[in-house]
């Protein structure tokens, strides 16, 4: 992934995923996130989709969590950094989570390949009982 | 407790979805719609989407969830008004929504809806 630096300039939102509505914020965050960044519809569309698909994630998977949300710089380049964080289960295999259409939840299991496709760069951390970090970054 | 108002036009629902939907809500919708198909013999259902900048994997699911769940009930269900960054999105997520019926306004929809030809 690449090294994004932090603009800071431009503070991190941190949003409490406890509850349905708490994803709703975070689509909200990152819609005003991607104003920042200067996204156009598309991309904004995009990314808050993401956002959402990966809130979700959060609160099914993981139990509840939080998300970290910035504007991103890397030289001349300016994106929309997320950061998606639990204290679950942990995902034992996530290549297998990647792939679309496998899921343990109540979804389509579109989430999480679904959002890798919808965003420039995705990393996984996770070991079961460890917890789960998503992190994306879309480039503008 | 919140709820999406779901108007009668003879036989015809129209719902508006105005609001950034949550979770619970898109589900109370679909109940609710589902509950007033048989209430009033509806035999379609009009959803204008023009409102909703996205559309993620679980409303797309209670859209598509709502339009099986009405044919089964003898109602065609029509969705209206959905962005272009929208559909661009839903189909990258890997959400084609087979089977849904779209109309690119309310008009139209309507339209589709009178025509038994096209049923």
């Amino acid at each position: 992934m690449t090294p994004a630096i932090a603009d800071p300039a431009r503070p991190v939102i941190r949003v409490e995923i406890a509850e349905n509505e708490d994803i709703v914020m975070v689509r909200q965050h990152a819609r005003e996130q991607s104003r920042r960044a200067g996204f156009s519809l598309l991309e904004t569309t995009k990314l808050v989709t993401a956002a959402s698909e990966l809130a979700r994630n959060t609160l099914e998977h993981g139990g509840g969590g939080h998300a970290e949300l910035e504007v991103c710089t890397d030289g001349n380049r300016r994106g929309v950094r997320m950061r998606f964080v639990d204290e679950g289960p942990g995902i034992p295999d996530v290549d297998q989570a990647m792939r679309d259409g496998f899921t343990t939840g109540k979804g389509l299991g579109l989430g999480l390949g679904g959002s890798r496709r919808l965003v420039s760069e995705l990393e996984i951390e996770s070991a079961p009982g460890r917890g789960t970090r998503v992190t994306v970054v879309r480039w503008k | 407790m919140d709820r999406i108002p779901i108007l009668r036009m003879g036989r015809t629902l129209l719902v508006t979805v105005q609001v950034d939907m949550h979770d619970q809500l898109a589900v109370r919708l679909l109940d609710d719609l589902t509950t007033m198909i048989t209430k009033t013999r509806a035999r379609g259902v009009l959803i204008d989407i023009s409102a909703l900048d996205i559309v993620d994997s679980f409303i797309g699911r209670m859209i598509a969830d709502v339009a099986a769940t009405s044919r089964i009930l003898d109602a065609q269900t029509v969705v209206v008004g959905m962005q272009p960054a929208v559909a661009i999105t839903l189909v990258e997520l890997g959400m084609a929504l087979p089977g849904v019926r779209t109309a690119l306004d309310v008009e139209r929809g309507m339209e589709m809806l009178d025509d038994p030809g096209d049923r």
